[in-house]
């Protein structure tokens, strides 16, 4: 009894004496904070994410840092919770100071620091939170992606044009944020368009089946499938639409990264919208693919270009401001106009990017194995 | 007596208005930095939740598995109430607790009458019926995409007093929680509930109304989870369907068993702990849910029954002790029923 009771006045005595540890601020040096899901269910997002932003930060690093100043990054992790996100927001803009942010990954991590970044006046740019509403908290909120409503209008838009579809089906999560909004926007472009969405059918995140929606599905007869979703779902969806003989191409969105690493034959021929193709003809695209694939082993998935791009926007704005008043900084920021992995990049005044979308076609390379091969650009 | 009763309620005043104070001058003066007073209110929020759990589960000996469920329905009940009908905070926060004590006696009216894991079960099913029912009613609570701009407690500017106000309001709650289900267990009800964990056989053969007692635990319970959750959605100031997930319910019972099943202190402290320790992992980085799992698993194995077991850390009767050694010898008989916090040393 008395060797616990030690041991647990121990523990007490370890954590009030962490509670008043704070953290000396460096002199000759920039502080950047990351808040990536290292762990929980996107975590495969989430590490490639931050490799690709310790890499842009080594990069800069090695070439000097920003205006003679090195950039520390502190890396937190959020596990896609956004209680996890708040906490490791608190402890990076105020034990830590950083001047800038980048992150979350999920919109509704970011949706929960929004408010308070602006109200701190801290950068805060997100690589990856498609959700229209993400930067609407003020002028402190960028991101380096486009929106989901900008995203079922290029999926629409590529249908029509490219596929020459007429009638389009959907099957969606309704418990998904992410799925609804596309599954709006890809609707009311494609109907602007002349198209007819002539079936909608819809199921809850981790369902298994989804043969009764695909029955209907069938009985319509559709020219194209638009399946926005995660890679996960839509690889247990693939197969059933192949077993039920659908033919029609499936669609997908930017949730389709890595489904060639997660899928089987029955993808090949689906099309998805995506942010970068790691196998598009364009210098800065191989140079970067090139670059982190010696470091890391593998291809990078699009968050990892994303989390690239973010850290430049970010870095470079720093640079043009001169110092670290974040409020230069965010002026600096709308002045972006350059070309970076995943395409031009301009801010409207939301603090989005206008920037051009991939269209990816799953095919059968040579080996067997699946890529995803560029398809085309649909621009804004 | 009446002169004890008098003492023991001075002692917790006095004892908890300055542990207040302290806290919030360091939080106020930045020694405690905004960081941590967030994790010092979160725990707060945490505990307040965990202590409803350990009222059906811990005391009543219920097992219930669906906390975060409750959580949500006074969560987003309590935002609704204040974004809609424009209701001050305090009212709100006590009309979440009660609309999520109504779904509690929902919930509690069929299952309690049975004996064994049949509440476990309803409230698991319940959890996961409250988070889906939170997706789906898209107009009131902003289905998948959740809910944004619930007010905070206060919206001053200044970050480090919005910090000592957040503190204060979660403190203020916790304290109530704490008198509340203290002097609970300790009247003539709290004995009954006790004896429910203990035999129910037994107890009902004693002319005690099992079911009676079991429901007005579990409705208690809730009613107490309600008022987390509405302090939690004010706290956030957004709401995600998914913030309330099987694991959040779980995450409550690890802490009551964590802190020992019927120990009030026990909770407190596993509250804390569990809050702080997650956080304070972060210097392990990627090995930090690691390192968490196995912090749980040896405390399970050095105190099986949980830190505390069922005893209590008695405030009243440490104050005694020290600071009136002589003056009270007299009057320190045991027994002696305190008001506030409790000092049952072992209940069984």
């Amino acid at each position: 009894m008395t060797k616990s009771k030690v041991l647990a006045l121990l523990v007490v005595a370890v954590m009030v004496a962490s509670m008043f540890t704070g953290c000396a601020g460096g002199g000759g040096e920039i502080k950047i904070g990351a808040i990536q899901p290292i762990s929980g269910q996107v975590s495969a997002y989430g590490t490639q994410t931050r490799d690709a932003i310790q890499m842009a930060v080594d990069e800069i690093n090695a070439k000097g840092g920003i205006n003679g100043k090195k950039i520390k990054l502190i890396v937190e992790d959020d596990e896609a919770n956004p209680e996890k996100t708040v906490n490791a927001f608190k402890k990076l803009v105020t034990q830590d100071k950083v001047i800038g942010i980048i992150g979350a990954l999920t919109s509704k991590c970011s949706l929960s620091i929004t408010k308070e970044a602006q109200q701190r006046k801290v950068i805060m740019i997100s690589p990856s939170s498609t959700n229209d509403t993400v930067t609407d908290a003020g002028d402190y909120i960028f991101r380096a992606c486009y929106n989901d409503s900008f995203q079922g209008q290029v999926v629409a838009k590529f249908a029509q044009e490219t596929l020459k579809a007429k009638n389009a089906a959907i099957l969606f999560d309704n418990t998904n944020d992410y799925s609804k909004g596309l599954r709006d926007n890809f609707k009311k472009k494609f109907e602007e368009l002349g198209g007819k969405v002539v079936i909608e059918e819809s199921y809850a995140t981790g369902d298994k089946d989804f043969n009764a929606q695909l029955t209907k599905i069938k009985g319509t007869n559709p020219d194209v499938l638009f399946i926005p979703d995660y890679y996960s779902t839509v690889s247990l969806i693939a197969k059933q639409v192949k077993s039920q003989n659908i033919k029609a191409p499936m669609l997908g969105a930017d949730g389709w990264d890595e489904i060639t690493n997660n899928a089987g034959e029955e993808v090949v021929g689906s099309f998805y919208s995506n942010h970068y193709s790691p196998d598009a003809d364009d210098a800065d695209v191989k140079n970067f693919v090139k670059k982190y694939e010696e470091k890391y082993k593998i291809t990078p998935n699009a968050l990892a270009a994303l989390g690239y791009d973010a850290t430049y926007i970010l870095a470079e704005a720093i640079e043009r401001a001169g110092s670290t008043d974040t409020s230069k900084i965010k002026d600096e920021m709308m002045k972006t106009n350059k070309k970076f992995v995943t395409g031009q990049i301009k801010f409207n005044e939301k603090r989005n990017p206008v920037k051009s979308a991939v269209m990816v076609e799953v095919k059968k390379g040579s080996d067997g194995k699946l890529t995803a091969g560029f398809a085309g650009i649909v621009n804004p | 007596m009446k002169k004890n009763r008098f003492f023991n309620a001075i002692t917790l005043t006095v004892t908890s208005a300055s542990l207040y104070i302290l806290l919030a001058l360091l939080i106020f003066t930045g020694i405690i930095d905004e960081y941590n007073g967030q994790l010092l209110t979160l725990a707060g929020i945490y505990v307040i939740v965990s202590l409803s759990l350990n009222l059906i589960t811990g005391f009543t000996g219920q097992l219930a598995l669906g906390h975060a469920g409750f959580m949500a329905v006074g969560a987003y009940s309590t935002a609704i109430i204040i974004m809609r009908l424009n209701v001050p905070m305090i009212p709100a926060v006590f009309a979440g607790g009660l609309i999520t004590a109504i779904f509690g006696l929902l919930i509690g009216i069929p299952t309690l009458r049975l004996r064994g894991d049949y509440l476990a079960i309803t409230t698991l099913g319940f959890g996961e019926i409250i988070r889906v029912i939170m997706v789906n009613l898209e107009g009131l609570t902003g289905g998948a995409a959740g809910l944004k701009g619930v007010p905070p407690f206060s919206d001053s500017g200044d970050f480090i007093l919005d910090a000592v106000i957040k503190f204060s309001w979660v403190y203020g709650f916790v304290i109530f929680t704490l008198v509340v289900v203290s002097n609970l267990i300790k009247s003539s009800p709290g004995r009954a509930i006790i004896s429910i964990r203990e035999d129910e056989i037994a107890s009902n053969s004693m002319g005690i109304n099992v079911p009676y007692y079991k429901m007005f635990s579990f409705t208690m319970s809730a009613f107490l989870a309600g008022i987390g959750g509405g302090l939690y959605a004010i706290y956030f100031g957004y709401l995600n369907p998914q913030m309330f997930g099987f694991l959040n319910s779980v995450n409550f019972v690890v802490i009551v068993v964590l802190g020992g099943m019927g120990s009030i202190t026990g909770t407190i402290l596993a509250g804390i702990g569990f809050t702080y320790i997650q956080e304070w992992l972060r210097i392990f980085k990627d090995f930090r849910l690691v390192i968490f799992g196995l912090a749980l698993i040896s405390v399970m194995l050095f105190w099986p029954k949980g830190l505390m077991g069922t005893n209590e850390i008695s405030v009243v009767k440490l104050v005694r002790k020290y600071f009136f050694k002589n003056k009270n010898s007299d009057n320190s008989s045991s027994g002696s029923p305190a008001s506030g916090e409790s000092q049952s040393e072992g209940v069984r």
